[in-house]
């Protein structure tokens, strides 16, 4: 995400209300821009709901998202707190046949972030074949692509793809990405080269292997730190009746191994591989959402054991609605059941000294009811109850949490 | 139907708001925490242990706040997670001395071997023929009742001579301190040299001297008491700032002592009986007296470290050929045994026991005594099984 100064953010949403303005004013009409049984996890970031005008070229809309939290961890509480987690704000456009723009911007925890998470070109050669350049949303796993607040019965972010990957990563770059349809089935891919990691991710205030750091740094939509590229690439494969899979990998040379032209480190890559899948059981209309991750990172073998050179994560939500009628003036409305599964383990292996298991694991759960006025608002109550095991393994700290909040489309 | 949501959203809201308090972790007794502040401490004294207490425990160093080049952990916590005793992962070797002339390492990186180091950088190697001894972490809580003992009473503990004829001696530590040091105001001085207690030779003099050093030689970070990189051995600006030190000093010093468990269980006070019979208790004193301190709640007090912060020679089997001081290599200052149940809260879920982690259960660090120790460790040998188990039972209740 880049970082922009609060003026500059300040100019971007009047001109963004003052769009929003003008286009309310013609023929409105909130929308999706395609039949969601054709879209995959990768249409995401640019398939929203948004308000559009048959006089402007230009779509609008974003999300809000706020809750309540009451957390308790080994007894203590520090109390009730309301939090303002994000506005994010969305703008396409068609410039011309088979050119689009999009962007968003997301405005986090009360305005302390702001930043371009995705603001790309589009230029469509053939559906099998689109090019896309500027600032692009890596496709390792789905979360990445796919995490609109409004779309999920959750107000915490999966922790593997928060605290293991770096969520909402986005970086500059560009590549390629198409679909194609056969009966049921549709195939997609994208393929970016684009900036990537850093130093960072082995030596921060986390003293773990923690890619999100990476995000930090405000060079990084300037400066690729290795000079090196990263390639981010998925396939996925979706049939109508039975659900999508997808399968990523992310890697490249992180560190800055290089300076002025002198060797100052040994090169130091990173791996990452993802598998994501989802699916709704007719029958039940249950819906299940899962996604794992595995990372592989170059770490000095006299660097500490504080940092792992192997991670894995995953997460499974399920979500059943339990009724679905209308309710009020809301005709769609939907009540749900859902529950999260979330654990990440930051450094897999073994002491050198001991051969006992190194920790740094994290196992949640997360109950949550779910109401939906209409499919782009949910309002949520979640209780999540965490498990922490420090690098040594010591016994677990709890965590219990409370949440109550909504995130809705707008 | 809107009287049905209305009931829903009645309900929900009754269930969210009255489950806040209902479905919280549980707090963990206080005898089962080694962290927390000693109990009596003013306002102005808890805030100051807060900021201590986040200093300690959440500033991790990384390559931007000065980490190394060369150390040995990335933060206080690395080494003393929980405020317990530390892991062998995180186990640090000091080296290059021998005897009490001194160390002859100095300028080879002694006394402490960094044997970490940052992406692009060597660590240390021990120089070949240096002298050294493996380390892990000791216990940090109850420290500033440790330090408030006086030098008179710590004196009034020591048989030199063995005038008693128990095979047990003792003596203080007398060592050179560095000039950032204040001694007491009633400090004891012989030849230009203070009686010193802290450390696994009884080398280090204060809180503020240990906290200096450690940020120093473990984490690489530079100090206006410690200014010298350890890499480089250049003098540098500051790393920490000195209030950030001190406030870590006043939490040390206002950790509390640890609580012992199961006070009133019978294998646990008759394991004590058994545990003076052994004369365990000669060297792991069971109750000190502190002297006078600025902070009222550990002033003149009464506590429970089983320790006598006093050198013994503890035979062949402890003598690493390293030592610190005026110690010989075969003297190790008495451990104290407080917190030693709650071990495995701190180095996951084991023991790894004595000054290097060597003994995996208290059973083996028992047998590992010798030395002065040597006639506890034959009649512990001696001990029916019961009688071992009523013993293990209270020590495990420290």
């Amino acid at each position: 995400m880049i970082r922009i100064s609060t003026s500059t953010l300040i100019k971007l949403i009047f001109s963004f209300l003052f769009i929003l303005s003008f286009a309310s004013h013609a023929q409105d009409s909130l929308k999706t821009k395609k039949n969601s049984a054709s879209q995959m996890n990768m249409d995401a970031a640019v398939n929203k709901p948004s308000l559009t005008s048959d006089k402007s070229p230009v779509t609008l809309g974003g999300y809000l998202e706020a809750n309540s939290i009451y957390s308790t961890e080994e007894g203590i509480s520090d109390g009730l707190s309301f939090q303002a987690r994000r506005l994010t704000l969305f703008m396409s456009a068609n410039i011309a046949k088979r050119i689009s723009f999009m962007t968003e911007l997301e405005i986090e925890d009360g305005g302390e972030e702001m930043a371009i998470e995705f603001a790309a070109i589009d230029v469509t050669l053939d559906p099998l074949l689109n090019f896309r350049g500027g600032i692009v949303m890596n496709p390792i796993g789905a979360f990445n692509q796919n995490h609109d607040g409004p779309k999920w019965e959750f107000v915490e972010r999966p922790d593997m793809a928060v605290n293991m990957l770096a969520a909402t990563l986005s970086n500059a770059g560009f590549g390629a990405y198409g679909k194609t349809y056969a009966g049921n089935w549709i195939f997609g891919y994208e393929a970016y080269v684009t900036n990537g990691f850093d130093n960072t991710i082995i030596s921060n205030e986390e003293d773990k292997t923690y890619l999100p750091s990476a995000k930090e740094n405000p060079e990084r939509f300037m400066e690729n730190h290795s000079g090196k590229a990263t390639f981010t690439g998925k396939v996925s494969i979706k049939n109508r009746n039975l659900g999508e899979l997808g399968i990523s990998y992310m890697g490249g040379t992180y560190n800055k191994f290089e300076d002025d032209g002198e060797e100052i480190e040994d090169k130091a890559r990173l791996d990452v591989f993802a598998l994501d899948f989802n699916t709704t059981i007719k029958a039940t209309n249950t819906t299940i959402i899962g996604e794992a991750a595995w990372s592989w990172i170059d770490i000095p073998s006299t660097y500490t054991q504080q940092y792992g050179e192997k991670q894995f994560g995953a997460f499974v939500d399920v979500v059943q609605p339990i009724y679905q009628n209308k309710v009020l003036e809301w005709e769609n409305a939907s009540l749900n059941f859902a529950a999260r599964f979330d654990y990440v383990d930051w450094n897999i292996g073994k002491f050198k000294e001991t051969n006992t298991n190194i920790g740094d694991e994290r196992i949640a759960v997360t109950p949550a009811i779910s109401f939906r006025p209409t499919p782009g608002t949910v309002f949520r109550i979640n209780y999540r109850y965490q498990w922490d095991t420090d690098v040594i393994n010591n016994p677990a700290e709890e965590a219990a949490t409370w949440y109550f909040g909504f995130s809705t489309y707008f | 139907m809107k009287t049905y949501l209305n009931f829903v959203i009645l309900i929900l809201g009754i269930v969210f708001f009255s489950s806040c308090e209902l479905t919280a972790t549980g707090e963990p007794e206080e005898y089962e925490l080694l962290d927390g502040p000693t109990e009596g401490l003013s306002k102005a004294e808890s805030r100051r242990f807060v900021l201590g207490d986040v200093a300690f425990n959440d500033q991790i160093f990384t390559t931007e706040t000065g980490l190394g080049p060369i150390f040995t952990g990335t933060s206080c916590v690395s080494c003393h997670a929980g405020d317990g005793k530390g892991h062998p992962f995180n186990g640090f070797t000091r080296f290059g001395q021998s005897d009490e002339t001194g160390n002859h390492f100095l300028d080879q990186g002694g006394p402490q071997l960094q044997n970490k180091a940052l992406p692009g950088y060597e660590p240390e190697n021990l120089p070949s023929g240096a002298p050294h001894t493996k380390l892990v972490a000791p216990i940090v809580t109850g420290l500033g009742f440790l330090e408030a003992v006086t030098d008179d009473y710590l004196l009034s503990l020591q048989d030199p001579n063995d005038l008693d004829d128990d095979g047990i001696r003792g003596v203080v530590h007398w060592n050179h301190i560095p000039d950032y040091v204040k001694p007491h105001v009633d400090a004891v001085t012989q030849n230009g040299m203070y009686i010193t207690r802290f450390g696994k030779k009884a080398s280090v003099y204060n809180l503020l001297e240990q906290t200096a050093d450690a940020y120093n030689q473990d984490i690489g970070i530079t100090s206006v008491y410690e200014p010298y990189d350890t890499y480089s051995g250049d003098m540098q600006e500051p790393e920490i700032d000195e209030k950030t030190v001190n406030d870590v000093v006043f939490y040390l010093k206002t950790l509390k002592a640890p609580i012992q468990r199961n006070q009133d269980d019978p294998n646990v006070i008759a394991g004590q009986q058994v545990f003076e019979t052994i004369d365990c208790a000669k060297c792991h004193l069971p109750e000190m007296q502190t002297g006078y301190s600025p902070i009222d709640a550990i002033s003149n007090k009464t506590f429970h470290p089983y320790t006598d912060l006093l050198l013994h020679d503890m035979g062949p089997e402890l003598d690493d050929g390293y030592t610190e001081g005026t110690a010989t290599s075969a003297q190790w200052r008495t451990a104290p045994l407080w917190g030693l149940g709650l071990s495995g809260d701190s180095q996951g879920n084991a023991y790894y026991l004595m000054h290097d982690g060597r003994a995996h259960s208290i059973q083996q660090a028992i047998m590992l005594h010798g030395g002065e120790a040597i006639n506890s460790r034959n009649m512990y040998e001696n001990l029916s099984d019961e009688e071992k188990n009523k013993l293990l039972a209270f020590l495990e209740s420290l």
